[in-house]
């Protein structure tokens, strides 16, 4: 009564007031640098977090998650001598589970036997439809497609985006997501191992 | 734990024998009624069975056998299984069903949405007219056989992505022109633009005199949104006031409605799962939890053992998160701006990040799949959830009260204000906190246990004056209540798969109907499915808390003032992507 | 004043009074102004309203920029951001709003569903992209943005405005009667376009001879 709840409330943003500095200054003494550093943003992040929160975006930014999601990217293995090979065999599942529909898929197919061909002739994909779900990502049995961490595309126009602006190389999806890379990796070489010592096996006998 | 035992089979055939029969489609169940003893029927399913909660009314479209069905999903907010009725009409128009707003007048908006999506009239109802289109519209659009502007194909995935995916955009390719729906010889020049008079006839007016009768004074009408600063999205309400008072109140909605159901009946089953996210779009692991509770009840299917416990982390952490954000909009809105928000929007983004790092993305988290949840949680992560909810929440928790609770001002503004009694709260099929607050202590975590929840050990948090004071508070109580199962969930989640399914993107559910409902941190989620057997549902509707928890607006706010209106909206915790889908 | 943005090069100011002087064209003084204060309207439309209030909270924190007054009337209002799925319903509303706010004013469209009508496209109630009615300045892929790429788009806006030119920036082109007024759509049967009256009209005569025949 008598103004004491709005006096305690006051209490409350008083000390919120004074935690930004003693928190700055706690950092200045100890020889830290608060800001524009990671440790700096990952303890903005954290649970002790006091003191000034905002992450000053564009001079410092937020340690993105591996998992984050944002466009699709399709990833290429790039070869000794430098050719892209595009993991993408145009099989269609990224475009049959995607929920808005908005990959679309050209397969290729050999100009002579006119079967298809395991590489997409073209690959459209409607920014402005995509609602970055992860599906196709999810669901790529050839891990060809994965989601990017770059958000940072604004346009003046309305983007569609075509394959080359799709592609990017193994090497910058094993910079962003170091860890899923590595586990994909280790995967796929011991189902060629398998493979391999299958079809020895197989070689055996008949030799 | 405390799941009722007593529930004794409701036996409607012998109860009105001739007039009820029993459905017995394959994967269907409940009982169908005729048309003419509707009444009679939901009047002693109300007063003889004790159904008190009309929880979901809905509409479904057999065009293959030429029939319109109701659906109607009733509850006891003591507790236990529910009640589901039909009723069937043939697929001629006019059709025309009994309105049972005078027994559940919770029933009021979703029988106006039935009206709009579906064209089935519902004689003797107040205030028959369309919900979320606007007058004069062309067509009812959930029918089976009306299409849109932009229609490809019946079901995803389209035939045209692939293998010859030549990128087209939509509207070249269908500039709004073979299905645009317009009645003949339309001429747009002479067209009269005049559809708000039922709405303001709707509207009681009132002409009053001065005590001597001499003067006479109009009230007035006036319309708040659907662009005001503090309608908590696009909301339109139509007010007549004398003075300050509120004499009469329309809500009108549809501002964001985005065809959630109709696109869901497009999509296959997996496909929902990222559109639920785009309903309640604070807690998009909430909506994931709803929907694929109903799917796995028509599959049939178990849930591995830790992603259960990942799911109820996953939707106890966003609840906390939005009851922090509704204390926070609500002191914006009775006027403090931004102080309370700013600091509710830090413990928000903490969560957010836990939801980013395990789903990868903040808001819509896509991440419950049938039979399981996507990825894992790593054992660091759950450092993280648990210094979190054993350090940091629990403490900014009591923080915001002691900013908050013993504030002459805002005690002031919300004590007494807004009174909605038990009886009321029930009969408008309010749930969630505001059911809470008015003193019913139903929850469905307890009163019809999901997931795992009766593992748990807490207390439904309830409240019992109905004021806008006990609203505010129950969300406080729900934070605490919400910190004691995470804690639980915390020490005892188990390590194992997290999926009992293979992944597989052409999931066929069997056929039958499902009704799937959670408590979601705005009242009670639910998700009616009716598949054929296919990878698309045939029928998929949304029983949104924020939809039906609006129809008891018009009760709490007639006699009140205009100014703590916008108060309320903020109390009952709205938000626009679930209300209008 | 920031110097270094707005004082052209090549100019010899002598050395003692650089400090105090600084030449440079209308058109930079001009487009410093704009771009350090643009104000939002308050309007938020669906889920990527929620990442726009997220993006004036502590931790991205909008004000930064200038851009921090959002004003409920769009009669104060720079700039409006369309934050979410544009709805028939809710188009003339929309374009009512645009059409009141004074010049210069510019359009951001936030998200997929605001660029390009995103994963409710396909919707009898959606609007593909509000660029069919208004202007846009700038669109932001995501669904949502989160804030910081909210922030990025916006940065983005500054850098288009500091390349306009008072000769050539819509709004002060005399010949163009009216160049800024988008007509009101009308909620008819359907949502009626009125620019294309005709078209429609055509249309509609077409189904009754079809229907007739």
């Amino acid at each position: 009564m008598y103004g004491l709840g709005i006096l305690k409330g006051l209490s409350v943003t008083w000390k919120r007031f004074w935690d930004t500095y003693i928190d700055d200054i706690s950092w200045a003494v100890s020889g830290k640098k608060r800001y524009r550093t990671e440790e700096g943003i990952k303890h903005r992040s954290s649970k002790n977090t006091k003191g000034i929160f905002t992450v000053q975006y564009p001079e410092e930014q937020l340690i993105v998650p591996e998992e984050f999601r944002f466009l699709p990217f399709l990833v290429y293995d790039e070869l000794a001598d430098g050719t892209k090979d595009i993991r993408c065999t145009s099989c269609g599942i990224c475009a049959k589970v995607c929920p808005p529909q908005c990959i679309w898929i050209v397969r290729s197919n050999d100009p002579v036997t006119g079967k298809p061909v395991a590489v997409p002739a073209a690959y459209y994909l409607d920014a402005d439809i995509c609602m970055n779900c992860g599906f196709c990502a999810e669901y790529c049995p050839f891990d060809a497609i994965k989601m990017d961490h770059n958000f940072d595309i604004a346009s003046t126009e309305r983007s569609v985006y075509n394959l080359e602006r799709l592609l990017k190389p193994a090497s910058y999806y094993a910079e962003i997501r170091p860890q899923n890379f590595t586990m994909e990796e280790e995967a796929r070489k011991a189902k060629e191992a398998a493979k391999a010592a299958k079809a020895k096996a197989a070689a055996a006998p008949a030799a | 734990m405390a799941t009722p035992t007593l529930t004794q089979t409701v036996d409607l055939v012998a109860r009105f024998p001739g007039k009820v029969t029993a459905d017995e489609r394959p994967g269907y169940s409940g009982f169908i009624v005729t048309k003419e003893s509707l009444i009679e029927v939901a009047t002693a399913v109300r007063d003889e069975f004790g159904f008190d909660l009309l929880s979901s009314l809905t509409g479904v479209d057999y065009l293959a056998e030429n029939k319109m069905e109701v659906v109607y999903n009733a509850y006891k907010t003591t507790g236990g299984a529910g009640l589901e009725f039909k009723v069937q009409v043939e697929r001629v128009d006019p059709i025309e069903v009994p309105s049972l707003t005078g027994i559940w007048r919770g029933a009021e908006y979703q029988e106006r949405e039935v009206w709009d999506l579906y064209g089935i009239k519902f004689t003797d109802h107040p205030d028959m007219r369309r919900i979320l289109m606007w007058e004069g519209f062309e067509g009812h659009p959930l029918r089976k056989d009306w299409k849109e502007a932009f229609y490809e194909e019946e079901i995803k995935p389209y035939k045209s992505r692939w293998p010859e995916g030549k990128h087209t955009f939509a509207e070249d390719r269908n500039p709004f022109h073979d299905n645009l729906n317009l009645p003949k010889d339309f001429d747009p020049e002479k067209y009269v633009v005049d559809k708000e008079e039922d709405l303001y006839a709707s509207l009681e007016r009132h002409t009053m005199k001065d005590e001597e009768g001499k003067m006479k004074t109009d009230s007035v009408v006036v319309n708040l949104g659907p662009h005001h600063p503090s309608t908590h999205g696009v909301l339109r309400v139509a007010v007549t006031l004398n003075g300050e008072t509120v004499m009469g109140l329309k809500p009108v909605m549809g501002y964001l409605h985005r065809n959630h159901e109709k696109i869901g009946e497009r999509n296959t089953f997996t496909q929902i799962i990222p559109y639920t996210d785009r309903l309640d779009y604070f807690n998009s692991m909430s909506n994931n939890f709803g929907y694929v509770t109903a799917v796995e009840k028509l599959m049939k299917i178990q849930v591995a053992e830790r992603a259960e416990y990942i799911r109820v982390i996953m939707a106890e952490l966003s609840r906390i998160q939005n009851h922090l954000i509704f204390v926070g909009m609500l002191i914006n809105d009775l006027g403090s701006m931004f102080t309370p928000a700013f600091y509710v929007f830090e413990e928000r983004e903490l969560i957010l990040d836990i939801f980013e790092a395990v789903s990868g993305s903040r808001m819509m988290c896509n991440y419950y799949r049938f039979g399981g949840v996507v990825r894992d949680v790593s054992d660091e992560m759950l450092q993280k959830i648990k210094d979190l909810v054993f350090e940091r929440l629990p403490a900014k928790t009591d923080e915001v009260e002691r900013l908050l609770n013993e504030n002459e001002l805002l005690v002031g503004r919300l004590k007494g204000t807004h009174v909605l009694s038990a009886e009321d709260a029930i009969n408008f099929s309010v749930t969630g906190p505001v059911l809470r607050a008015s003193g019913v202590p139903y929850d469905l975590r307890r009163a019809d246990p999901y997931s795992i929840y009766d593992r748990f050990d807490f207390d439904v948090a309830v409240r019992h004056n109905g004021d806008m004071m006990d609203n505010y508070l129950i969300r406080f109580d729900e934070i605490r209540q919400s910190l004691r199962i995470l804690e639980q969930a915390l020490k005892q989640i188990p390590q194992g798969p997290i999926n009992s399914q293979k992944p597989n993107y052409q999931i066929k559910v069997p056929a039958g109907e499902a009704y799937g409902r959670i408590e979601s941190p705005k009242g009670e989620l639910g998700f009616y499915i009716v598949s054929n057997g296919k990878g698309n549902p045939y029928r998929y509707h949304v029983r949104a808390p924020s939809f039906v928890n609006l129809t008891a607006i018009e009760k709490m706010c007639i006699g009140t003032k205009i100014q703590d209106f916008v108060a309320l909206l903020a109390m009952l915790d709205i938000v626009m992507g679930e209300l209008d889908r | 004043m920031e110097n270094e943005r707005l004082s052209l090069p090549n100019y010899n100011i002598p050395e003692d009074l650089k400090d105090v002087v600084a030449i440079t064209t209308l058109d930079r003084l001009y487009n410093w102004g704009r771009r350090s204060s643009l104000w939002p309207l308050t309007f938020g439309l669906a889920c990527c309203a929620i990442e726009m209030i997220a993006a004036q909270m502590a931790r991205y924190d909008m004000s930064r920029f200038g851009m921090e007054v959002m004003r409920p009337t769009p009669r104060q209002a720079d700039m409006i951001l369309i934050s979410g799925t544009v709805t028939k319903k809710m188009l003339p509303v929309i374009i009512r709003l645009y059409n009141q706010m004074p010049e210069p004013k510019y359009v951001v469209a936030m998200g997929a569903c605001a660029s390009g009508g995103g994963p409710f496209k396909e919707g009898y109630n959606v609007v593909a992209g509000i660029d069919k009615f208004l202007p846009v300045d700038v669109y932001i892929p995501g669904c949502p943005p989160t804030p910081q790429a909210l922030i990025a788009g916006l940065i983005k806006l500054q850098e288009k405005i500091d390349k306009d030119s008072l000769k050539k920036v819509r709004w002060y082109n005399k010949e163009k009667k009216d160049g800024n007024y988008v007509p009101m759509p009308i909620l008819g049967p359907d949502l009626i376009d009125v620019r294309r009256n005709a078209e429609i009209r055509d249309i509609a005569a077409a189904k009754t001879t079809q229907e007739s025949a």
